[in-house]
């Protein structure tokens, strides 16, 4: 079926990720605190992993998202990217982020 | 003594639990804060017939259910008081006209919104209507993996080949889909291949739940209860699964408690993390929750907020956290880690809903449980007494061997 594809999403520098529409990252007024809303699961992300899923909209890659956070926090590239690239490899695999596609419409 | 077949939970929460993670920063999501999430029962109506259905034996008639705007009023104040994920079920949620409708206030209001469902019902259109509503996640039960089990359990002609195709418009349509598999002895010899099933629609997730003994189920117990032998060749099927299937399909598990050593963390606790609607507005600690006698439950169409009789009703706080409890309960170290096993089941079985549930290897009536189990397992009952509106009917004679 040409529906079907793979879940599997490997996450590299040129990916450009994106929360699927059934997982949504939301700010949770009663409980103060950002959660991802999943099937029947509720995720509670640090503030680490809120601040780059914030950044995951489906048009920066990986490199640029990784650029961003190693400007803002002073850090070296090299350190952080192999951190971020794990923490997204991470939500794909459990199925949290996809990648957008080109020019799928 | 009954074999091991569960190791003990273990002691310390499990970091990917939202629950625990919330719990620990001391929010307002403590113990006893409102749930992340709640189960909406929209209707006792359902086409299919299962004899382990979950819903009570009495059910609610159609004109004793909540209005459309009485639910529209129930999802908003949920979602104001805190509520995270609503989960649309029934009966068949579908069965109700409004259901676009309610899914696009959940929508609204802020709720995520699951629909568990026998799909029997839905055509492409509706589907595709309810994920322009903003539904976010399908649930179909299945019944086997082929249509001649398949059906006569559900009790429904032409049940599973309907199911497979609303399965494929839930993945064209992009929407997540779980495949929940209600299992039990005359199934359970079709688990591998129900697995195959899941993987071949494209399913994210796949519940291997063995039926849990209360209302319908337990009095279909004899016909539908699993030897051991097929529970620990089922537990073999579902771990090999698990790591073939690692990052393709997730896969939860539920055993039959009569078998396990410790008891269920039923319902996360009574009134701890969890409660349901039903039909007609009462707001219940699960859904088997009417089957205890002497227990009243309140309503939203009553005088108080659903807050309110969350946090102070008398039914709510009977078996809340552990000051109810008896010995071997009392003392026990693991009675924060399964709340003392479920209340309906410790009804059932003893005539109690304070007492052990006797899935619990302490109970004093564990053992003989235990035999029950195995001499119903054993025995050769196979007919069905069919879920519907007139209590029950029997299964005609001549069906069993199909």
């Amino acid at each position: 079926m040409a529906t079907l594809r793979s879940r599997h999403v490997t996450v590299s520098e040129a990916s450009r990720p994106v929360l699927p529409r059934h997982a949504k990252l939301r700010f949770d007024e009663t409980r103060h605190r950002w959660v991802i809303l999943a099937p029947e699961r509720v995720l509670a992300p640090d503030d680490i992993a809120v601040e780059i899923l914030q950044l995951c909209d489906g048009v920066r890659n990986v490199a640029a998202i990784i650029d961003s956070l190693a400007a803002k926090y002073v850090a070296v590239r090299e350190l952080i990217g192999a951190d971020v690239i794990a923490m997204l490899q991470d939500l794909a695999d459990k199925g949290f982020l996809t990648e957008a596609r080109e020019n799928t419409a | 003594m009954s074999p091991i077949l569960t190791d003990p939970p273990p002691l310390a929460a499990d970091p990917s639990d939202g629950v625990a993670i919330l719990e620990q920063r001391g929010s307002t999501a403590e113990t006893f804060g409102i749930p992340l999430a709640v189960l909406a029962e929209l209707t006792h109506r359902c086409p299919l017939q299962c004899p382990y259905c979950s819903n009570p034996l009495e059910l609610e008639r159609a004109s004793s259910e909540l209005t459309t705007a009485e639910w529209k009023k129930v999802l908003s104040e949920l979602a104001e008081i805190g509520v995270l994920q609503i989960h649309f079920s029934g009966g068949e949620p579908t069965a109700r006209k409004d259901l676009v409708e309610l899914v696009q206030h959940a929508s609204d209001v802020g709720l995520y919104s699951n629909l568990i469902t026998s799909a029997v019902l839905l055509t492409r259109d509706r589907l595709a209507a309810l994920a322009e509503a903003g539904l976010c996640h399908v649930q179909i039960s299945f019944q086997g993996n082929e249509p001649v089990v398949a059906d006569r359990v559900a009790g429904l002609k032409d049940a599973h080949r309907k199911k497979i195709e609303v399965a494929h418009w839930t993945r064209e349509l992009d929407l997540p889909l779980t495949v929940n598999a209600v299992m039990h002895r005359q199934n359970l010899h079709q688990l591998g291949d129900i697995i195959e099933m899941a993987v071949e629609l494209d399913a994210d997730r796949l519940e291997v739940a063995n039926v849990q003994y209360y209302g319908w189920a337990l009095k279909n117990r004899a016909a539908l209860m699993p030897t051991l032998q097929q529970i620990e060749d089922t537990t073999a099927i579902v771990e090999a699964a698990q790591k073939r299937l690692k990052g393709i399909l997730a896969i939860d598990y539920v055993i039959p408690d009569y078998y396990a050593l410790r008891p269920k963390k039923c319902m996360g606790g009574w009134g701890r993390q969890f409660f349901n609607i039903s039909p007609t507005g009462k707001v219940l600690p699960c859904h088997a929750a009417e089957t205890i006698t002497g227990l009243d439950f309140e309503s939203v169409r009553g005088n108080h907020s659903i807050a309110w009789i969350w946090q102070n009703s008398e039914a709510f706080n009977r078996y809340r956290g552990t000051g109810w409890m008896p010995e071997p309960c009392q003392s026990c170290d693991y009675k924060e880690i399964d709340f003392g096993g479920c209340r309906c089941q410790a009804f059932a079985l003893t005539g109690d809903a304070g007492n052990t549930d006797p899935a619990c290897a302490l109970s004093p009536l564990h053992e003989q449980i235990f035999k029950l189990a195995e001499t119903e397992a054993s025995g050769d009952t196979s007919r069905f007494i069919y879920r519907n509106f007139s209590g029950g009917t029997p299964e005609p004679d001549d069906a069993q061997d199909a």
